[in-house]
């Protein structure tokens, strides 16, 4: 009598419960374009080819990502289906693509597409479709600007806050420097200088004693350095990317330069900088990171990088272990998944900005311990903390604390 | 040694002589085609509309290429500096002089074809290669041009410049997109019959003297530089339109647009379409807007190598381009008839 009075009531309990839930979910469920009881649709654009084909990897790397997301189950039961497309970093191919994109797979959202060329191309077109343009691969300032563009989202420190750490780090400790600048001829070398100029504010004129810019196309960078050496200048700030900032660095000992070095994080690679140029010629010099560069022997124990190493096994396993790169599309594959998590079964373009511009101190794996996401509906710039690294011996040394500096844009 | 090589730059040109008669459609096919290009945008979706504009854009730019390899038997892969210049000067004039769009494809053009005009005077001592050299040059140095410091201020320097997408005019109830399709597709449709008229003209048949033989032209009195010069001129400043056009359309230029990837892909649209045959530079243009997605849709990692396969086939099948294939269509009509 009471075990059948027991399974009664477990039964209705049981039935009680699933209507509850079952009639939940069913109001919540609310869909745009690109999302499904079983599928969310994803569009990407990377430069596969072209002049910058070497940023392919993080196109792929992301690929990887959520064919492991979708074997482990998906997202709130959902498939992720990833549309990638080559856009060869020629802007009018990437209208063409995003187009594509939006208009003929009918993703729910365009993810991590890289160039800031690219992706100012596709900017207005995204803003006036509603489309979300989520964590953006540049580091330029402009798109933290949710006022103008609130379907655009930055990912990374933008530049211009890296070097405005920098800027401050001198005012502080070396205030009496002779600043020398090389710098890429470009929107990414500009950034960073003006950044560096703002950070150093009314200073910055009796300060910095030469600007030398090189172009991307140059050979070598040689002579640069040699007239950075005769202007005087006693720090030297070096926005360069790996392959210049290796010669530089090496550059720089043969003619016996010893400025106090900084060096953006763009080329604060061990595999692609620090090695090529000579450990011995890199000592010293002051950078900063917000993830772990995977050819760093400290993090040979980490159990980040043992979870990314598994992931690489597993799913792409004939990634580069020593490009940055791939650790990048990782740790911002692992930001997606986030959001479309914390859209529950609400996955319309709005809720995903709405998620994505709700992030409180988020920790991926990858990202350097105490380095976390935040967002807010003003502020669009995902990641701005940095910590500063100096080289000793063959590894960076972190020191000091997290900074952050938000930018907009 | 070398006697061979000059031998090979001034005895065998690469352009073979087309009679002008076959340089074009006749008129009911040029008719039908019209007819189907009007319609197609009821059907299909925008994003289709967008591509079907870009290929007529790219189309007239390999035109304007044909006028000059395929009628004056000229080479350039200096095209992408004009298609350049004329997407600068429409995105500045728009965005920073508040021209109407329509107006700056005009200006686009006569700036392009001024540009191309006394480019080609001094470049006019070369012939063949040498000249493709040349305005290889030209065509490696206007990205870098464009990102100039004192230039800044209007082109925008690296960003490049964001231009504001025309909507239709009078509030004729069509779209932006399908609204620039017939914009696009009046003024190729004007610039095609200028160029058919152009090349059956006394100019014409000048520019097509020059490509068979420089020295018989001269002697019957036809002003080699002049003419030579002009068709550099004519060219250019077909291409700028095009630029414009592109400006318009994608609605965002930046020197990265303008790459020497640019004038080889309308180089190659020209060899595809067939040197020398007017309606090929359209079909041209189709092949290099889609046959690279078709190489991605293929295989991602290995997307330039399948291109350049699918290149090699048709380049293999079909040497003549296009032109091979529209003629061995209507052979294969006429038996039919019979």
């Amino acid at each position: 009598m009471s075990a059948i009075n027991l399974r009664l009531g477990a039964f209705a309990a049981a039935l009680a419960l699933l209507a509850a839930t079952s009639s939940g979910a069913f109001a919540q469920k609310k869909y745009d374009t690109g999302a499904s009881d079983t599928e969310i649709k994803i569009g990407n654009i990377m430069p596969y080819s072209g002049p910058a084909s070497a940023y392919g990897v993080i196109g792929k790397t992301e690929e990887a990502y959520f064919r492991k997301i979708n074997a482990e189950g998906g997202i709130n039961g959902r498939k992720i289906n990833f549309v990638s497309y080559d856009d060869a970093y020629s802007p009018p191919k990437t209208v063409e693509q995003v187009r594509k994109l939006v208009e003929s797979d009918e993703v729910l959202l365009v993810f991590n597409s890289l160039g800031t060329p690219p992706n100012t191309a596709i900017q207005k077109y995204l803003n006036s479709k509603k489309v979300p343009q989520l964590f953006v691969a540049t580091g330029a300032t402009k798109w933290n600007d949710p006022k103008e563009f609130p379907w655009t989202m930055g990912w990374q420190p933008n530049y211009q806050s890296e070097s405005q750490i920098y800027a401050k780090y001198i005012l502080k400790n070396y205030p009496n420097a002779k600043i020398g600048i090389l710098y890429q001829n470009d929107d990414y070398g500009k950034d960073y200088l003006k950044g560096f100029k703002d950070g150093l504010g009314a200073k910055a004129a009796s300060m910095i004693v030469l600007e030398e810019s090189y172009e991307v196309s140059q050979p070598t960078i040689d002579s640069h350095i040699v007239k950075l050496k005769s202007s005087g200048a006693d720090v030297f700030f070096n926005i360069t990317t790996p392959k210049f900032a290796a010669q530089a660095i090496k550059k720089n000992m043969e003619i016996g330069w010893k400025p106090v070095h900084f060096l953006n994080n763009v080329s604060a690679s061990i595999g692609s900088v620090m090695k090529p140029a000579g450990f011995e010629n890199g000592q010293d010099i002051i950078s900063s990171q917000y993830f772990k560069d995977p050819t760093d022997a400290q993090w040979k124990n980490d159990a980040a990088m043992k979870a990314w190493n598994e992931f690489l096994d597993k799913y792409y396993p004939e990634a580069n272990r020593a490009d940055a790169s791939v650790m990048y599309a990782y740790i911002v594959a692992q930001g997606l998944v986030h959001v479309l998590k914390a859209c529950g079964d609400d996955l319309t373009r709005a809720n995903v900005m709405k998620q994505a511009a709700s992030i409180k101190d988020l920790e991926l794996s990858g990202l350097l311990p105490g380095v976390k996401v935040n967002t807010s509906a003003t502020d669009f710039a995902p990641l701005s903390q940095l910590q500063l690294i100096r080289f000793k011996g063959e590894n960076w040394e972190r020191f000091g604390e997290i900074l952050s500096g938000d930018v907009g844009g | 040694m070398s006697v061979a090589a000059e031998d090979t730059v001034t005895e065998a040109p690469a352009v073979e002589a087309v009679p002008k008669r076959a340089m074009t459609l006749g008129t009911g096919t040029s008719l039908v085609i019209l007819a189907a290009l009007l319609v197609t945008p009821v059907f299909v979706k925008n994003f289709v509309v967008f591509q079907m504009t870009m290929v007529m854009i790219y189309g007239i730019a390999v035109l304007a290429l044909n006028i000059l390899t395929g009628g004056s038997g000229q080479f350039s892969l200096g095209q992408s500096a004009f298609y350049a210049l004329g997407a600068y000067t429409s995105a500045v004039l728009m965005e920073n002089f508040n021209v109407n769009y329509a107006l700056t494809l005009p200006i686009a053009g006569l700036v392009s074809f001024g540009a191309g005009y006394l480019f080609g005077k001094p470049a006019l001592r070369l012939s063949g290669i040498y000249l493709a050299l040349a305005t290889f040059a030209l065509a490696v140095a206007m990205p870098q041009l464009l990102k100039l410091h004192f230039l800044e201020h209007w082109t925008g320097g690296v960003q490049g410049l964001t231009v504001m997408k025309p909507d239709a005019p009078f509030g004729l109830p069509i779209g932006q997109d399908k609204w620039l399709y017939y914009f696009t597709l009046a003024i190729s449709v004007a610039i095609y019959v200028g160029s058919v008229n152009l090349l059956r003209s006394r100019s014409g048949r000048a520019f097509m003297s020059i490509r068979d033989n420089e020295i018989a032209a001269s002697a019957m009195g036809v002003d080699v530089a002049q003419y030579k010069t002009l068709a550099f001129g004519v060219s250019a400043g077909i291409t700028g339109i095009a630029g414009g056009l592109s400006a318009i359309v994608v609605a965002f230029v930046a020197p990265d647009s303008y790459t020497i990837n640019l004038a080889i892909a309308l180089f190659l649209g020209m060899v595809v379409g067939g040197v020398g045959w007017l309606p090929g530079s359209f079909v041209g243009a189709a092949f290099i807007i889609f046959v690279p997605n078709i190489a991605e849709s293929i295989s991602k990692g290995l997307s330039g190598a399948v291109f350049g396969v699918l290149l090699f086939i048709v380049i293999f099948l079909v040497p003549h381009g296009a032109r091979q294939v529209a003629i061995v269509a209507q052979q294969m009509l006429g038996k039919f008839k019979n």
